[in-house]
């Protein structure tokens, strides 16, 4: 059973898990998913990638932060039947500008998914590590993400 | 000046020879008109009228050679200093064209190679930009966030971080935290730390790799962030859109934000007593705060800290477990009841100090300090009820003054409430300029004019000040949160406004051995909860710890929610011993509503759960 005390104008209550278990009555007001001042999560409600993201870590602004950009991009405007499969070039660079960084972009070679054609190849698994971040401020799932593929 | 220097050391021998000449020449014309005794030469010309003009001409013509000799070189030298300005002048105009040639904003081209940058000065200083688009006042932690929030948005930016520390930004908790639980003799040097799950990190937000050189921030093809460490921004030219750093150096800039932090507080009554004291006390902020700290602390028997608020109770908490080890005495006095007397309400600040008293540490509770002397190789604390505490070193952690030194100069609005720059709700203070982190006094929408000194905060208003920079104009909507751990068993996640004078609900329940920050760390794998809310690398999934047996905790306070109340709206929820609620705290301050019965909002937390 739950007590309550009153300790000058701090009230203080004790609950049991029973007492919890009933659902809770209290109102919340609706979220608009379109509020243009939330903190969006990686894709924005006009369909572009938010760089600014939290869950993106210094990616898209670090030295390579250009090479991965158009990586990305490339990878979530693709539309061909292998997502990013045309995007080769660009995963490239970016992998080339990583590696003369390693100190920032820790080549985690055991890591990663086998490297796989279709999929753009190890830096996107590489990518997809880092943005299946446990963000609790970021509204987007990691898994809306359809970089965790492959 | 140089010419004037150069032409008067040409003129003056010239001048004196002239004017000798001239004074010869009057005397023998017999001009002067005061009667100045003739001087009669032994070896002077004697001689008829004829002598008398044929030295007259030669005289004269020594005269005019002499004069016209002086002229050529005078104009020579000129010549060759307006050459020489024009030579500086011209560089400093090839590369400043060089900048503004880039177009800001999101449709910015590669800039060409600076050639010019290359070349070598005849200055031993390395080269400075003189022009950043970006300008960051300060580099901790609320500068960071906006250098990374701008580079995310604005392709190619090039970012100038000014800061009077000598190290690259790095995070401040740690420092009064994990640095000190870490099992590594070189933490003072390495400044890493191995997380709850293994996982080590250094304090600094980046490696130095991942910045560029302030030389190259000017060529640089796809921007980057520059800092330039050991140098403080002593004046700010608004209308002009410049600075002035501390060695004269000018720069100016398109947009900036002012990130200066704060100075951390000492009482008056240790600055005003004398050099003994003052070499033995510490305010800590900074890494050489840290690092002297630990020295002091593996080097004296008697540490006494001032302050009972978070940063006094986490550094009481720290060297307290160094006590056990080491034989070290920690005290920690303060002139309210408990510890964080100003957050928590009474009943939780008590339970809170016996925890703290726990950990090692002697509490002198109410403690307001009257005096401070160095007597036979001891700090004597006097307290005004006449208390006297006996101690080898103290650490004042009494607050933070923001550093608005910039105000004046650049005729910024400083707040009189709550200190810091006065800035709207957008982050702004006037045109171009931004503040952001403990400096900025800013209007939030939900809760009203605040300022708000935590590091999730700085993260932020940083990155909303990064966006805003780059033409986003949204207003402070995110709230911050804030944490606090007391050692292993007590902590807390907070967010809105806690003051403790505001009227409080506090829903518990009992807590279970799993109710601690040691076991939330484990579970989410988020390693330490400095990053569980902010940005930074994933972490891969880590197993659940193995079930722990079931302790019941003596005291009744082992997890529950505090709401704070204002006219009966929630402005403040601490989540006790709860972890990874935080959004649906983030949503009912945010909601704003009058809720008739809070125990009902508690269930939202589920507070029986893990």
């Amino acid at each position: 059973m739950s007590y309550c005390k009153q300790e000058g104008k701090d009230r203080i209550i004790f609950v049991t898990k029973e007492d919890h278990e009933t659902p809770s009555n209290a109102e919340l007001i609706a979220d608009d998913p379109d509020d243009p001042y939330e903190e969006q999560g990686l894709i924005l409600p006009n369909g572009e990638i938010n760089w600014n993201c939290p869950c993106l870590g210094g990616m898209a602004s670090g030295p390579c932060g250009s090479q991965f950009k158009e990586a990305f991009s490339c990878f979530h405007y693709s539309q061909e039947e292998v997502k990013g499969s045309e995007c080769l070039e660009q995963f490239r660079s970016m992998q080339e500008c990583m590696q003369r960084y390693p100190d920032l972009y820790p080549q985690e070679e055991d890591k990663e998914n086998p490297p796989s054609a279709e999929s753009g190849g190890s830096p996107a698994a590489d990518g997809s590590v880092l943005l299946s971040e446990n963000d609790s401020s970021s509204v987007a799932s990691p898994d809306s993400v359809s970089a965790a593929d492959g | 000046m140089l010419t004037c220097r150069a032409l008067w050391k040409k003129l003056a021998p010239l001048a004196r020879a002239s004017s000798t000449v001239c004074r010869q020449n009057v005397r023998r014309a017999g001009r002067t008109p005061l009667c100045v005794p003739v001087a009669h030469m032994s070896t002077g010309p004697v001689g008829g009228g004829g002598d008398n003009l044929k030295y007259a001409l030669l005289v004269g013509a020594a005269f005019v050679g002499g004069l016209t000799y002086a002229v050529i070189t005078v104009k020579g030298d000129q010549e060759r200093h307006r050459e020489r300005m024009a030579a500086i002048a011209s560089r400093k105009q090839k590369s400043a064209s060089q900048i503004h040639t880039e177009p800001l904003g999101e449709l910015s081209p590669a800039a060409a190679p600076d050639a010019e940058a290359a070349a070598p000065t005849a200055d031993s200083k390395p080269s400075l930009p003189s022009h950043a688009p970006y300008l960051l006042i300060g580099g901790g932690t609320a500068s960071f966030a906006a250098a990374r929030s701008i580079r995310a948005r604005d392709p190619g930016a090039k970012v100038l971080i000014i800061t009077d520390e000598p190290d690259l930004p790095y995070m401040r908790p740690p420092l009064s935290k994990e640095l000190w639980f870490s099992d590594d003799p070189s933490v003072t040097e390495t400044l890493r730390f191995k997380q709850w799950n293994g996982k080590e990190r250094s304090i600094y937000f980046q490696p130095p790799s991942f910045y560029i050189d302030t030389e190259e921030l000017r060529s640089a093809e796809n921007g980057g962030v520059a800092v330039l460490t050991g140098r403080k921004v002593v004046h700010m030219d608004v209308r002009g859109n410049k600075v002035k750093l501390d060695d004269d150096m000018e720069i100016s800039y398109d947009k900036c934000l002012i990130a200066t932090g704060g100075v951390p507080r000492n009482l008056q009554v240790i600055e005003r007593a004398g050099e003994e004291v003052m070499k033995r006390t510490t305010v800590f902020r900074k890494i050489d705060d840290f690092k002297s700290l630990d020295k002091v602390s593996r080097n004296t028997q008697s540490i006494t800290i001032i302050g009972g608020g978070f940063l006094g109770s986490e550094l009481a908490c720290a060297l307290g477990r160094r006590s056990t080890e080491s034989g070290l005495e920690v005290i920690q006095m303060f002139p309210e009841k408990g510890n964080m007397g100003k957050v928590l309400p009474e009943y939780l600040s008590n339970w809170t100090t016996e925890k703290v008293k726990k950990e090692g540490v002697k509490v002198i509770r109410e403690a307001v300090v009257k005096s401070v002397s160095y007597k036979d190789d001891k700090l004597e604390i006097k307290l005004k009820d006449g208390r006297v505490v006996r101690t080898d070193h103290i650490v004042a952690a009494v607050g933070l003054e923001p550093n608005v030194d910039l105000a004046k100069s650049a005729g910024l609005e400083v707040d009189s409430d709550f200190g810091g720059y006065r800035v709207n709700a957008e982050l702004q203070a006037r045109s171009n300029i931004w503040v952001a982190g403990d400096a900025a006094c800013f209007y939030d929408i939900r809760l009203g004019r605040r300022r708000v000194e935590h590091h999730d905060h700085a993260v932020v208003s940083g990155r909303l000040a990064g966006e805003n920079m780059t033409g986003a104009n949204k207003p402070y909507w995110h709230q911050s949160m804030f944490w606090s751990d007391l050692g292993p068993d007590v902590g807390y996640e907070a967010i809105g406004i806690v003051d403790s004078s505001l009227p409080t609900v506090g829903v518990f329940a009992k807590a279970t051995a799993k109710d601690t920050p040691k076991a939330a760390t484990e579970e989410s794998g988020t390693g330490i909860r400095s990053e569980s809310e902010t940005e930074e690398t994933a972490t891969s999934a880590v197993a659940p710890a193995a079930p722990a047996p079931v302790v019941e905790h003596r005291d009744e306070y082992g997890k529950g929610v505090i709401f704070y109340l204002r006219e009966k709206v929630v402005v403040g929820i601490i989540l006790w011993n709860v972890f990874n609620r935080m959004p649906i705290a983030r949503k009912i301050i945010k909601d704003g509503e009058e809720h008739a019965d809070l125990n009902e909002v508690a269930k939202l937390f589920n507070i029986h759960e893990d």
